[in-house]
């Protein structure tokens, strides 16, 4: 079969399927492209920063090349520590080497001054320069030191991974714990998962009953019930942020109140802000309509009747109740319990505002990285972790739900 | 829903204690937000109700705290802010996220479910780790020699990123709804593509349209996080100073700008609320 200009029909039919898919594709593109430049690339651009080492590369390329030659038993021969008085004495190089500075400071505690007191004084010293780098300090007479030097060489590292799993490497490359007063991202992961699923079950807890009256309200009722639901949804987090803090802190309206009624004395006002209380309160709030809204439309599909089937059949209410209703309910206690715990997982403005010292979460450590110590890789590294998890909970609530199920409003 | 006629005192106790709960947790919902538009009309610095407020005393309220917007430069400059990149991120979100949702409603698009994930994914990673990643690629993006990180450009185009997945979203969904052969009548009527897309696709799909613009107008009005990383003092948006004012100088202006941001809220609520039933009611048109 051919068209009317010859053209055998399969042909045609192909040429006009790429074109269609071309302008599908051509519709797509413009955003694909924006997504991909302003969004993707500076991910990937973290998920490299994490692993990435070059500053000791960057700072002493010859003594590293002089150091791969030595087999990590006993020092290393005058070859390096000639090639590292060079390269530490040279003015030109001062940036590199303050930034390799810091780098090696991250491993070791106290390499940094001992790099600044060596580059202050090898300048005006002779050879042999093994003896005149232990005459300015002794450990560089101890191996230790220069397999920290070769460690952190490679250009790829995964010390910040470590170092974000409260482990590092001793200098022989043995992966192990960090001392105690160093370990704080576990127990901070731990404690933003604790948080999280506490937050859920909370969420849980106070979605069902109102989502359920939603569902079997008549819809003039229950659209008017929704948009308080709706309202504290479409307002600014900060806004409820600050209510919180209006309501709970010590001079606040619930402390006077309770002081007002005589329950407590204005002397015991209960400390309910910046500490864990206030955080579970305040992220509780907030999370609230995302745990109501996908579990309403789950119950909006359940017909009343079998429930009336069931209570027909001699189910007493609560029985009915548990074995028919809930078990329909299940799809949307997921959707919204992943809903939930993702969000809460990332959350950053709540902790750091009402949280106190001990409400802080792994997003307050990763934005101290990023705007105070400046360990930017070591935020990346935090920050790919919890991304890694977000991303698993992603995968799972779309095996579950489907992400094109996702609701909005 | 209503209570059975057959109903023992158990379950009719039952039936009213749920009330209860329900109506709990629906105080708890809303009663932060309502607290506090009484409290920025507080005469006094406070945080709380004063005995004359509670009186229902004119002396216990003033306009003071929304004087003090009007004369603050700050707070006058941060609300120029927030729309100005507010508004423009939405136009480039709402323009390409259309575009992307008509390309994504047609089945000949290839690679479609990663398409969608790549489109969504400002929605699903959390929002400290794009502003993390937004900074460090910003300040020098593809180790060029100019930064965007504080600078308006920067912010509208990181806002925009933020907002594009709810624009794709609620457009797509409209899309569901939408009749394909009217594109085809409309071509056989002699309409080239660019005069169908205004005059039959956009308007069917307009309210779809208005809601994720809206999504993304409110997305970048909220935002704080990325503000709080990439923008400078003089970029400063209305959260941002609200963050630096709940950390800094903690007044009840805040609480003046907050209930001016509720109204906000409201409005836009409203808005959406508008468009969706009459979506629904043109849906139920087209079946």
């Amino acid at each position: 079969m051919t068209t009317a200009d010859g053209t055998p029909l399969k042909v045609a039919l192909a040429r006009a399927t790429r074109r269609s898919k071309i302008r599908a594709f051509l519709l797509v593109a413009p955003l694909l492209v924006f997504i991909l430049i302003t969004f993707i690339f500076p991910i990937i651009h973290m998920l490299m920063n994490s692993v990435d080492s070059p500053e000791v590369q960057e700072a002493i390329p010859a003594t590293v090349a002089e150091l791969q030659k030595w087999d990590g038993t006993g020092l290393p021969g005058e070859a390096v520590y000639a090639a590292l008085a060079k390269e530490l004495g040279d003015r030109s190089r001062r940036a590199e080497i303050g930034r390799m500075s810091k780098r090696l400071n991250y491993e070791t505690a106290g390499f940094r001054s001992l790099l600044n007191a060596t580059g202050r004084k090898i300048g005006g010293a002779k050879a042999p320069f093994k003896e005149a780098f232990i005459a300015i300090d002794k450990d560089w007479g101890n191996p230790d030191t220069w397999k920290v030097i070769k460690n952190a060489a490679p250009a790829i590292t995964i010390s910040y991974y470590l170092n974000a799993l409260d482990r590092t490497t001793d200098p022989d490359g043995n992966i192990v714990q960090q001392p105690e007063y160093k370990q704080i991202y576990v127990t901070l992961f731990l404690r933003t998962i604790y948080v999280s699923i506490g937050v859920t079950v909370f969420c849980i807890l106070l979605a069902y009953p109102i989502s359920y009256m939603l569902a079997t309200l008549p819809t003039k009722y229950s659209n008017l019930l929704l948009i308080l639901v709706l309202l504290p949804f479409w307002t600014s987090l900060l806004v409820r942020t600050t209510s919180w803090i209006v309501l709970l802190q010590t001079q606040g309206v619930i402390n006077d109140l309770l002081v007002w009624t005589g329950l407590i004395d204005t002397e015991n006002r209960i400390t309910m802000i910046y500490n864990m209380t206030g955080s579970l309160i305040a992220m509780t709030h907030i999370l609230l309509p995302f745990m109501v809204l996908p579990l309403y439309s789950v119950m909006k599909t359940i017909s009343p009747n079998y429930m009336r089937a069931a209570r027909s059949l001699g189910a007493n209410p609560l029985v009915a109740f548990v074995r028919i209703y809930m078990p329909q309910t299940v799809p949307g206690i997921g959707a919204g319990s992943i809903l939930v715990f993702i969000l809460a997982i990332g959350y950053y403005i709540t902790p750091a505002l009402v949280g106190g010292q001990d409400g802080q979460l792994i997003s307050n450590l990763i934005a101290y990285h990023m705007k105070q110590s400046l360990n930017w890789s070591l935020a990346a590294a935090l920050g790919s972790i919890l991304l890694a998890g977000v991303l698993a909970m992603y995968w799972l609530y779309d095996r579950l739900v489907g992400i094109d199920n996702m609701k909005l409003g | 829903m209503a209570l059975p006629v057959y109903a023992g005192p158990l379950e009719r106790t039952w039936y009213y204690a749920y009330r209860v709960i329900c109506a709990a947790v629906f105080f708890f919902l809303i009663a932060p937000i309502v607290v506090i538009i009484p409290l920025s009309f507080n005469a006094e610095p406070y945080f709380t109700f004063t005995p004359e407020m509670l009186r229902f005393e004119a002396a216990g309220y003033s306009l003071r705290w929304y004087e003090d917007i009007i004369n603050n430069e700050q707070w006058l400059h941060s609300m120029k802010n927030s729309f100005i990149i507010g508004i423009l991120s939405t136009v480039v979100a709402t323009t390409l996220g259309t575009l992307a949702a008509i390309g994504l409603s047609r089945s000949e698009l290839p690679a479609k479910s990663f398409i969608m994930g790549v489109m969504i994914s400002p929605m699903i990673v959390p929002l400290i780790i794009s502003a993390a990643a937004m900074f460090l690629f910003y300040s020098a993006p593809f180790g060029m020699p100019f930064a965007l990180t504080q600078t308006y450009t920067g912010l509208i185009l990181a806002h925009a990123a933020l907002g594009t997945p709810f624009v794709v979203i609620t457009v797509t969904a409209t899309l569901v709804g939408f009749d394909r052969s009217l594109i085809r009548a409309s071509a056989t009527l002699g309409a080239d593509p660019v005069t169908t897309f205004f005059k039959v696709i956009m308007p069917l799909i307009l309210p779809g349209v208005i809601s994720g613009a809206l999504f993304a107008f409110i997305t970048s009005f909220d935002e704080v996080v990325v503000v709080f990383f990439m923008a400078g003092f003089e970029q400063r948006t209305i959260p941002r100073q609200m963050w630096a004012g709940i950390r800094e100088q903690i007044s009840p202006t805040i609480l003046a700008v907050a209930t001016l941001l509720v109204c906000i809220s409201i409005a836009l609520l409203a808005t959406i609320e508008l468009l969706r039933r009459r979506n629904e009611r043109m849906r139920g048109v087209t079946y």
